[in-house]
């Protein structure tokens, strides 16, 4: 990863952005966000299998934004979340430098947007292959069961948002569940107010999850509720052929009416 | 605190569990997958763990549940009935083989329900609560009890602490009169003890809370909580998987005539927690969240509740999405 480092550093000591929103080493050895200020400190970043975290999610964080042009180090749904975000008008696109890593963990010099667009382009966007199991498996239940399986996951929630506040989509600044009139979302955790709050973010994200599986890795409970938003990533696909984060200028699916949509799922 | 140390051997363990499980509600761990531990009423005594180091939550919604209703209500044309809950109906628990930062973490959030008002469904539950805690002989890098003045076999908050002996029987110290009311359902379990290892883990102190706080008073205004606090998230976990954060929201639910006023858990890292109705927000950025965080544990409440706001479980920090370490940070605040 010393060209990534490289990078860094130049970018940092010819005022090309102002901070790197990367990877470091944490004291008990996790992979955990750095944000680099400093060209002296380059050396801290690090890109290896231990770096997982989606982030994207701090692109609309505003004292990160605070900082002004970045540069931000960015695996492939990191990338696609960047690009979702810009088509959303989220991110300036001329305030970022992207420092790309393949999916074999190497270092990508990416001039602008359009290289990482043809990137995307070229690569796999189906779900991960290791969320593909635990899919199928709940795709073979029927809807009864399905029910049953939700509702003794969704029992265990217990409403910190871990999952919203680690999706780079979720990035709005008054979410439904801060709305009291109407009370959309109940405040208490219970089932039933959980299963409302899991299936409402579902499907808000719904055409604009890139699968990224970090509202997942967020819950602090283990509750696989990236296998929710994921189920509708192949649903979206299925009747749509639609990949979220591919171009910077994408419609929103379901926000979109397009004359040759199928009408199959209405009843 | 003197204590009266007694040897229970494992078979007698079980006796004890079934003798107590009879007619009352104990709470237990018990592994729920490769890497999770929760706490289950009544377990069957072969499924409890005594392996683990930390549950994913804590014990303490048995006293600061994660929704309590606080009454009921319904509404007429000319008048609203209100029905209190009736506490008496609060059940007796047992606390099984809690570690000690969690038995003692219960004494803070005494702390802070009795502070001025006593708090009475918090009481309430405390009064029906018994605590058999059992001394941690694992730990991992996320634990620092030592450095919040607590160790691993630390007594506080128990009623009967176990310690595991190294041939796998237990020492038993019985501490209040609740804990020799249990003894006394079963006295033959109880025998004496005649030495023994005891297997205590070590956990090494990192920082000095007294240092910490001394800091803190004059560290409002310094650039530590920005440049620490960027890759916060602003979510709830280190709140809710915390055995002594208190805060909680107050609603009003209703369904038709009828409705309900309960409490459910709450935290400062939430935008929404200090939003005020005007638009204002005293704290508008998670800098300032996360500054209240480590403020009002380590300087707020030793000052105003002669108590330290953190027991050092470590949930946390092992907890946190995001590795906000937060032992971490409380040595760096030693020295700034």
């Amino acid at each position: 990863m010393n060209s990534m480092n490289a990078r860094a550093k130049e970018l940092l000591e010819n005022k090309t952005v102002n901070i790197i929103i990367g990877y470091e080493e944490g004291p008990t050895g996790i992979a955990r966000p750095a944000f680099i200020t400093d060209p002296a400190t380059t050396d801290n970043l690090i890109y290896d299998d231990r770096c997982v975290q989606n982030l994207a999610v701090y692109l609309t964080k505003q004292e990160v934004k605070s900082f002004g042009k970045m540069a931000i180090v960015a695996a492939l749904p990191v990338m696609r979340s960047i690009m979702m975000l810009i088509s959303e008008k989220q991110v300036v696109p001329e305030n970022i430098i992207v420092l790309g890593i393949s999916t074999d963990g190497k270092y990508l010099d990416m001039a602008d947007m359009s290289v990482m667009q043809g990137y995307i382009e070229k690569s796999v966007l189906t779900n991960p292959e290791k969320y593909k199991a635990a899919l199928a498996d709940l795709n073979r239940l029927n809807a009864e069961e399905r029910f049953v399986y939700w509702e003794k996951e969704l029992s265990n929630c217990i409403k910190c948002y871990a999952c919203r506040q680690a999706c780079p989509m979720c990035y709005c600044i008054r979410c439904s569940t801060e709305v009291n009139q109407p009370q959309w979302i109940p405040v208490q955790a219970n089932t039933h107010g959980n299963m409302e709050w899991h299936i409402l973010r579902a499907m808000h994200l719904a055409g604009r999850c890139i699968s990224c599986g970090e509202c997942g890795r967020a819950c602090p409970l283990g509750i696989p509720c990236h296998l929710l938003t994921m189920h509708l990533t192949d649903k979206v696909y299925d009747y749509f052929k639609v990949n979220a984060g591919t171009s910077e200028n994408m419609n929103s699916v379901l926000s979109t009416f397009e004359p040759n949509d199928k009408e199959s799922f209405i009843i | 605190m003197e204590t009266t140390g007694k040897l229970i051997r494992k078979q007698s363990l079980e006796k004890l569990y079934n003798i107590l499980a009879t007619g009352r509600k104990i709470y237990a761990p018990v592994p729920n997958s490769d890497r999770q531990t929760e706490y289950k009423y009544n377990p069957a005594y072969s499924e409890i763990s005594y392996e683990h180091i930390r549950s994913t939550l804590s014990v303490k919604n048995v006293v600061f549940p994660k929704v309590e209703n606080l009454l009921f209500f319904s509404n007429s044309k000319t008048e609203t009935i209100i029905t209190d809950i009736d506490l008496h109906r609060i059940p007796e628990v047992v606390l099984w083989g809690t570690h000690p930062c969690d038995n003692a973490a219960v004494d803070v959030l005494r702390s802070i329900f009795c502070w001025d008002i006593k708090d009475e469904f918090f009481s309430a539950r405390l009064e029906k609560l018994t605590v058999i805690g059992l001394s941690c002989h694992l730990s991992d890098e996320f634990c620092f009890c030592t450095s919040v003045g607590l160790k691993p076999d630390s007594t506080k908050g128990s009623d009967i602490l176990l310690s595991r002996l190294e041939n796998g029987d237990y020492r038993a110290d019985i501490l209040t009169p609740k804990g020799e009311e249990i003894v006394s359902l079963s006295p033959e379990l109880f025998e004496s003890l005649s030495g023994g290892k005891v297997l205590i883990t070590e956990v090494k102190q990192k920082f000095s809370h007294q240092q910490v706080t001394a800091n803190l008073a004059g560290a409002f205004e310094h650039p530590f909580w920005i440049e620490n606090s960027l890759r916060c998230i602003g979510c709830g976990a280190c709140a809710y998987l915390c055995p002594t954060c208190a805060c909680f929201d107050i609603q009003d639910e209703t369904k038709g005539k009828n409705g309900r006023r309960y409490r459910s858990w709450d935290s400062c890292g939430f935008g929404l927690f200090t939003l005020h109705t005007s638009g204002h927000n005293p704290r508008s950025v998670q800098s300032q969240r996360w500054r209240q965080r480590i403020m009002h544990k380590f300087s707020y409440m030793p000052e105003r509740n002669e108590s330290l706001g953190c027991v050092g479980c470590g949930r946390c920090s092992s907890g946190c999405p995001v590795d906000m370490n937060i032992a971490e940070q409380l040595q760096e605040l030693q020295s700034i």
